[in-house]
């Protein structure tokens, strides 16, 4: 069993290596070829921020969103606890792309949300939804949704409801109690689900591509196309890097702010 | 909120406004989870209805006419049933690579101390912590290693999702490991069987729910995955790969139909483990 794990630790610290070496690439030699990443950035800061931007507005979100969710799902939901966390997943049931297609339908010029908008003036007469940066952040909300959703359960489950119960022995009001005991408990749930959501949002490129335009394309676009219509690896790798690189370093922050035994934990 | 809740909580009505308040909070409460749910169900609802669309012109945005055609005809695309194929031929074979590899990593990991578990534990973490294009191009940057040796194609799709899918599984297997009576081996042992029988009958049996639920999640992701495949498959067309190409022209009911097809199989089966889990719960309350 031991020798096993050897085994496919090699390969796998090897990916590691390899996702930390990428950025090092430039087209066939290996040349230190670090100014790579001063183009790459000076070229692509727009996206790179305005892609921070999009997922840090879709975390908020989502967070603003799934709390209540969650916390009626815990506390309130009784026999129906399972059937509404089938409801939470049930979205990864149905293929990422085909869902953000699903929104194409909803959002649609012709459709009823634009119309319905229209009708009560929020929208000017031609004024639409697709194709706006709402509608992008829409997307993102919708789709890692639910990774913020169940790890808020999962801690709010987890909380003990005496303790609430003593808080309020001891004369604090609802909420006090909420702000003060369930809020600070379910801390690990808020953590891990602003992480999980907040990371592959950053890299999303999917909802940029078929709810936005080219001004709302993120720094997954970027890489995406790099590699694949313009093969141009040097950068695409080093726009991959920064990306990596800035998430790490957005980590850290967090850590630093909410304890680093939270992250971990 | 705040003020209001402390405006209500305050006297003189102090019994009343609070009772009020709380009243007011859990149905608004609950009136707000159904309308998530609402706003989770909606997309869903919509990709099944258009499913059931008979589109006017190529595009399928606007609700024409019901038909059953479209799933009738469901392969009538051209591309669409190779596509689905090869989807489902990667995940199947990809989770039970990952899962059985998976299974193994847990175990050396909770089971053994050995050098470089700590890494082994932060590497089987770092691909869960990495958005997917970083994954999936870090990978291509592996394949397309200096001399081309490597065909983008089937294995190395196959190769990037056991990649993904191992670090849920040891996760999965990992905690049900965690909580595991030690006891029951070495009763075995002790009973006279040797490392691979007490393995076989004892161990396994016992982690096989979380098993299962690896592999069953490594499925669903594989099946899912666009980015990291898109990335590294090279001239193969997996289900996603093919809805995204085909998004960029006109998106046919066809689409549709699979992706409703395979929510409801996969609905059922969680519907199934509700149910099952249910009933779970009701026997053992029963007992005790």
């Amino acid at each position: 069993m031991l020798w096993l794990t050897f085994f496919f630790l090699l390969p796998m610290g090897f990916l590691g290596y390899q996702s930390l070496q990428s950025g090092l690439f430039p087209n066939f030699h290996f040349t230190w070829a670090f100014s790579n990443f001063s183009t790459a950035l000076s070229d692509y800061h727009t996206q790179l921020i305005r892609s921070f931007a999009y997922a840090g507005i879709a975390t908020i979100a989502c967070l603003v969103l799934a709390y209540p969710l969650a916390y009626w799902i815990a506390f309130r939901a009784g026999p129906w606890r399972n059937l509404f966390l089938l409801f939470i997943v049930a979205p990864f049931f149905v293929t990422y792309l085909v869902r953000t297609l699903a929104w194409l339908n909803i959002l649609a010029d012709e459709g009823p949300v634009v119309r319905i908008l229209r009708d009560i003036h929020v929208l000017g007469p031609n004024g639409r939804l697709l194709a706006t940066t709402f509608a992008v952040v829409a997307g993102i909300t919708y789709n890692f949704f639910p990774f913020m959703a169940l790890p808020l359960y999962v801690s709010l489950e987890q909380i003990d409801e005496r303790l609430l119960e003593a808080a309020k022995d001891l004369y604090a009001s609802p909420t006090k109690a909420f702000l003060r005991v369930t809020v600070p408990l379910s801390m690990p749930g808020i953590v891990a689900g602003t992480l999980l959501t907040f990371i592959p949002a950053a890299g999303d490129f999917i909802n940029a591509a078929l709810l936005g335009t080219p001004n709302q394309s993120m720094i997954g676009n970027v890489i995406q196309a790099k590699f694949l219509e313009s093969l141009d690896y040097p950068t695409a790798a080093s726009l991959s890097f920064i990306l990596m690189g800035t998430i790490l370093v957005i980590l850290l922050i967090y850590a630093k702010i909410v304890g680093p035994e939270k992250l971990t934990g | 909120m705040t003020t209001v809740a402390e405006t209500l909580a305050r006297p003189p009505r102090l019994g009343v406004g609070t009772r009020v308040w709380r009243f007011v909070a859990r149905h608004a409460l609950t009136v707000y989870a159904i309308l998530a749910v609402g706003y989770l169900i909606v997309p869903i609802a919509v990709v099944i209805m258009f499913s059931f669309n008979h589109p006017p012109g190529r595009f399928n945005y606007v609700w024409h006419k019901f038909t059953f055609d479209n799933w009738i005809h469901w392969n009538s695309v051209l591309g669409i049933q190779s596509a689905l194929e090869k989807s489902l031929e990667v995940a199947t074979l990809a989770t039970l690579v990952a899962t059985a590899l998976g299974t193994m990593i847990a175990l050396a990991i909770v089971r053994h101390r050995f050098f470089g578990r700590a890494t082994t534990n932060v590497v089987v973490f770092l691909p869960m912590s990495t958005p997917e294009i970083v994954m999936g191009s870090s990978l291509l940057a592996l394949f397309l290693n200096d001399q081309n040796t490597i065909q983008l194609g089937f294995w190395t799709i196959f190769i990037a999702h056991v990649m993904f899918i191992i670090s849920f599984v040891v996760v999965t297997v990992k905690a049900r490991l965690i909580g595991f009576d030690r006891h029951l081996e070495e009763a075995a042992m002790d009973l006279g069987a040797n490392e691979w029988t007490t393995f076989q009958k004892v161990t396994l049996p016992l982690l096989a729910p979380a098993i299962l639920a690896a592999g069953l999640l490594g499925f669903a992701l594989s099946i899912d995955d666009f980015v990291i495949t898109y990335l590294n498959a090279g001239p193969v067309q997996t289900f996603p790969i093919f809805v995204w190409g085909i998004a960029r022209v006109a998106v046919p009911p066809q689409v549709n139909v699979v992706a409703s097809a395979i929510f409801l199989v996969a609905i059922a089966l969680g519907l199934a483990n509700v149910v099952w889990q249910y009933r779970a719960a009701k026997s053992t309350r029963g007992r005790t």
